[in-house]
């Protein structure tokens, strides 16, 4: 299995065009569907429905970045689904409760997005001294903040009740739009033209999800802390070789504490961009699995689960894989379940491909 | 040298780092006991039994992939593929006009037949495209699940037998005191009259496969060659022990015992669903952890993955009889559960 | 004199590279043969042909003058070729005697029905074949984890011995141990070579080699460039082979 001897397989793979193919087969398949869909499915091919792909994929996406930084340390964040629930029903909680208060509804939004950023940090601050201080397998130590904060957050809902009663601004903010056109009669920006009916409102042409620009500065962070920053650096050579890490002098324990709390920070953000998206808190039940969701995009993306491997754009399309095949999917009229097993196998491809060519990434 | 006194004490030490999992077993139960009234009692136990069935089984699951260094995560949607297909097998041979017991027994063979079927995959996946477990076994979770539903349409299979609900839900013996005893069956016996059950049918059944199982890992070349391939692959395969074949085998049995579990289910609450086992897996693995094994591999027990289950689940019987919200379980396993790993790197310095 | 393990004018390309380029070499029974050689001068290639692991592209190999063909490594264990690596390929969770059987363990029936492994044969077994070497474990029992370098390598050799070796390969066998387990090591080859058995070490500890070896084989670039009794050479002029100033010498 792991015998050096069997990895040799020169080739195609040594092409240029073997290369790119390799590299980048996320984002042709991801082409292909597309174009796939366009004619499969009417009513897909519409700025529309791919801003609401990408809208619907945000809190995913964001959940993708969290795992891709512990994916390339060599680890495994399973607690994300869970963080992110965790600090929706905080977030919402503190606004239930401000809103009794004299407190303006500004005021309570920030303050309780605030609250569900800041409690985010600390199952991450737990799971990562314990990986790097205490050699907690990270499946594990992730396993555990995942029960702990399941647990903490169903309190939070008292059992099994979305946390409603917040600040109607909330849905508005969370999936309002950047630009309304209205054909021939006016342009706004960040909010509809006031003098729309309710029935017109269909004729009203929407462009840039706030959403979409949440994610674009999140992944532009990113893909700077990654791909152009030291802390990116150091991501990588723990993944790729700890002791070699060590011996350079880099301060892995320090580095691992920060990676979990910067996985952790981004599930905290989905979680409360979940409330504004949503209006409501949201608890996370067992079988949306967002956490192997999230780890099956960042495997599509290329990273690999040994470490020292993954982009950030990578896994960005690897969301948008998986959410493309969804929509597509039910917009042609297959029936769900189609889905899960179109997954499945997606991965196991995924996979594959990844072995197949193994110097790639 | 170490001194024989230091060497005794070490030895003390690293005991308790053995038996502590019981140790902290015997304390939780006295703790209920005393805290929810009601709760020392033979029911209670029994009731700790029957419901954690599914748990039992999937765990000893869990452990013989965990042993070899990998990880099964398909086994609670293998279980809801085996409860969707086992009852609707039972509907369609019921209308067949076949007995009961016929239609029980022949879905409970074709369920376990088809029940291979995912593991055989999952192995073949893991052993010869060496995909990641983790990722080969979360791909066939998509793909049974979606099985599952395309099978249930919605509709989740009714009119079973009768008979498969008196077995899940039965128990071996029934004693009345001073009048009858009886294996099966219930006595009839007037109303007010105290009959003891002892021992429900289908803990019965999860324990007979249990128990050959922790035989064969433990005993048998199979099980031998299983911590071997935990422990160290290549030498494994150096030494000549068929690597492929062997973690096909332990993903089907894995397989296996999550279909098992399935029919369990089935006869239990007499209905099958997709998503019937999907909150088992981290009951599962927990008690795989609880239980000492380790995650790389190489190490862990049938019993001691039991105490780790009887853990979970005397906390959870405990918390639901003294009237917490059950969703507290959920932290306290998660507390347990890094504790576990602590306690062991803690102990395992006192054992060089 | 027959050479109880022999190649042939074996060579082994990768490619556009030929790792080992026409090497005839033999060993006899009790005696230590040497292989050196600078890193990539072919010896690995050339234990791995020998061990089963790579196929020879030309040329052939006999043991005991019975030209052999192996599919893989299992085919020249079952011939009596056994190889140990650096890495020693122990399972460490496992203990002494389920190491030494490992792969091959004894079973016996039980109620004529099914094999169940026979623990208490193991281990007296693995006593006898420890004490033939005079090698001590505190006990069989523990495992491979809790032993140190010397007495792995130990266990590793006493494996090999177990099966009836007829020749065996031992890769770097010195080189991850302290000073006082590297001499243990040596007499255990020592002991070794006295049972009969064929031995080729690869090291690059030249100590060793001319404390143990009868004889020793300088590789350079695939090929082999020299061969020398121990008793006639010395320290210096196989370091000069090794490096390729032989030429500069003569």
């Amino acid at each position: 299995m792991r015998t050096s001897e069997l990895s040799s397989r020169p080739g195609f793979t040594q092409t240029t065009i073997g290369r790119t193919v390799g590299r980048n087969w996320a984002l042709f398949f991801l082409i292909f569907m597309v174009i796939v869909f366009a004619f499969t499915g009417s009513g897909f091919f519409e700025i529309a429905n791919f801003q609401n792909i990408i809208h619907l994929s945000s809190t995913s996406i964001l959940l993708a970045a969290a795992e891709t930084f512990v994916i390339i340390t060599g680890g495994i964040d399973l607690s994300v689904g869970f963080v992110m629930g965790l600090s929706s029903a905080l977030a919402a909680r503190i606004m239930v409760i401000l809103s009794t208060t004299a407190l303006p509804v500004p005021w309570i939004i920030i303050l309780g997005s605030l609250a569900g950023l800041v409690i985010s940090l600390i199952p991450g601050f737990i799971s990562g001294t314990l990986v790097a201080r205490f050699k907690v397998p990270p499946f594990i130590a992730t396993m555990g903040m995942w029960g702990i904060c399941n647990g903490i957050t169903l309190r939070l809902c008292h059992g099994f009740f979305p946390i409603a009663g917040l600040p109607a601004a909330l849905p508005e903010l969370g999936n309002g739009y950047l630009i309304y056109i209205h054909p021939g009669k006016s342009i706004t920006f960040f909010q509809k033209p006031e003098y729309l009916a309710d029935n017109q409102i269909r004729e009203l042409i929407r462009l840039i999800p706030f959403s979409f620009i949440l994610i674009t500065v999140v992944i532009l962070i990113l893909w700077f802390i990654l791909h152009r920053h030291r802390f990116g650096q150091h991501t990588y050579a723990i993944g790729d070789n700890v002791d070699a890490a060590i011996r350079a002098g880099i301060d892995v324990n320090r580095h691992l504490v920060k990676i979990y709390m910067l996985s952790s920070f981004l599930a905290g953000l989905a979680g409360v961009y979940n409330v504004f998206q949503t209006g409501i808190g949201n608890y996370t039940t067992f079988s949306a699995m967002y956490e192997l969701f999230a780890v099956a995009a960042v495997v599509i993306g290329g990273a690999s689960l040994a470490g020292g491997k993954g982009r950030i754009l990578g896994s960005f399309v690897g969301v948008l894989v998986l959410a493309v095949l969804k929509n597509g999917l039910a917009i042609s009229g297959v029936e769900p379940f189609v889905r899960y097993i179109a997954v499945g196998v997606l991965l196991i491809v995924a996979v594959t491909i990844d072995q197949l060519f193994p110097d790639l990434f | 040298m170490n001194t024989t006194g230091k060497t005794c004490q070490q030895n003390l030490i690293g005991e308790m780092g053995k038996r502590w999992v019981f140790l902290f077993l015997l304390l939780e139960f006295a703790y209920f006991s005393i805290s929810a009234s009601g709760y020392f009692s033979f029911d209670t136990v029994q009731m700790i039994l029957f419901y954690g069935t599914e748990i039992f089984l999937l765990a000893s699951a869990e452990l013989f992939v965990i042993i070899t260094g990998g990880i099964d995560l398909s086994v609670g949607y293998v279980l809801g593929f085996a409860t969707v297909i086992s009852s609707k097998l039972m509907v369609v041979f019921a209308s067949l006009g076949i007995s009961p017991i016929g239609c029980i027994l022949i879905s409970i063979v074709i369920t376990l037949v088809i029940g291979l079927i995912p593991g055989f995959v999952n192995g073949v996946l893991v052993a010869k495209l060496r995909i990641p477990p983790f990722i080969a076994t979360f791909s066939m979770l998509g793909i049974t699940q979606g099985i599952s539903e395309l099978l249930m349409q919605g509709i989740p299979a009714k009119n079973l037998p009768i008979l498969a609900g008196s077995i899940g839900n039965g128990y071996l013996l029934y004693i009345v005191p001073g009048q009858a005893l009886s294996f099966f069956h219930r006595p009839d016996v007037p109303r007010g009259v105290r009959v003891y059950e002892i021992i429900p049918n289908v803990v019965v059944f999860a324990f007979l496969f249990i128990a050959v199982f922790a035989f064969i890992l433990k005993r048998m070349r199979f099980g031998q060659h299983l911590y071997a391939i935990g422990g160290n692959i290549d030498a494994a395969a150096r030494a000549g022990i068929n690597v492929r074949k062997n973690l096909v085998a332990v993903y089907m049995l894995s397989s296996f015992f999550a279909s098992l579990a399935g029919i369990i289910y089935v006869m239990k609450y007499i209905t099958g669903k997709a998503d019937a086992g999907a909150g088992f897996l981290l009951d599962a693995i927990a008690a795989v952890v609880i239980g000492g094994a380790s995650m790389f591999g190489g190490s862990g027990t049938v019993w001691r993955t039991i105490l780790g289950c009887f853990v979970i689940a005397v906390l959870e019987t405990g918390l639901r009889m003294m009237g917490t919200p059950t969703f507290d379980k959920y932290i306290l396993v998660g507390v347990i559960l890094i504790f576990t790993v602590l306690i062991e790197c803690f102990f395992s310095n006192f054992k060089k | 004199m027959g050479y109880i393990i022999e190649t042939r004018d074996i060579t082994k390309r990768f490619g556009g590279l030929t790792a080992v380029d026409k090497v005839s070499m033999g060993v006899n029974a009790g005696e230590v043969v040497a292989v050196l050689g600078d890193n990539g001068a072919g010896k690995s290639t050339l234990i791995k042909m020998i061990s089963g692991v790579h196929r020879p592209d030309e040329g052939s190999i006999l043991l005991e003058g019975n030209p052999m063909k192996f599919e893989n490594p299992m085919g020249a264990l079952a011939s009596g070729i056994e190889t140990i690596y650096q890495d020693l390929a122990l399972a460490e969770n496992l203990n002494v005697s389920s190491n030494i059987f490992l792969g091959r363990e004894k079973t016996k029936k039980r109620f004529g029905l099914f094999n169940v492994l026979d623990h208490p044969y193991m281990l007296e077994e693995s006593k006898h074949v420890l004490d033939k070497l005079d090698i001590h474990i505190p006990s069989l029992k523990s495992t491979i984890r809790t032993l140190s370098g010397g007495q792995r390598q130990a266990v590793a050799i006493s494996r090999s011995i177990y099966w009836d070796a007829k020749v065996l390969i031992m890769d770097e066998p010195t080189a991850a141990l302290g000073i006082a387990e590297q001499k243990k090591v040596l007499n255990l080859v020592n002991s070794l070579k006295s049972q009969g058995i064929g031995i080729i070490i690869i090291s690059h500890q030249m100590y060793d080699i001319f404390e143990v070896a009868d004889r020793i084989i300088v590789m350079r670039r695939g090929r082999k460039v020299a061969e020398r009794l121990v008793s006639e050479t010395d320290p210096d002029e196989i370091v000069g082979l090794i490096v390729g100033a032989e030429t500069v010498k003569k």
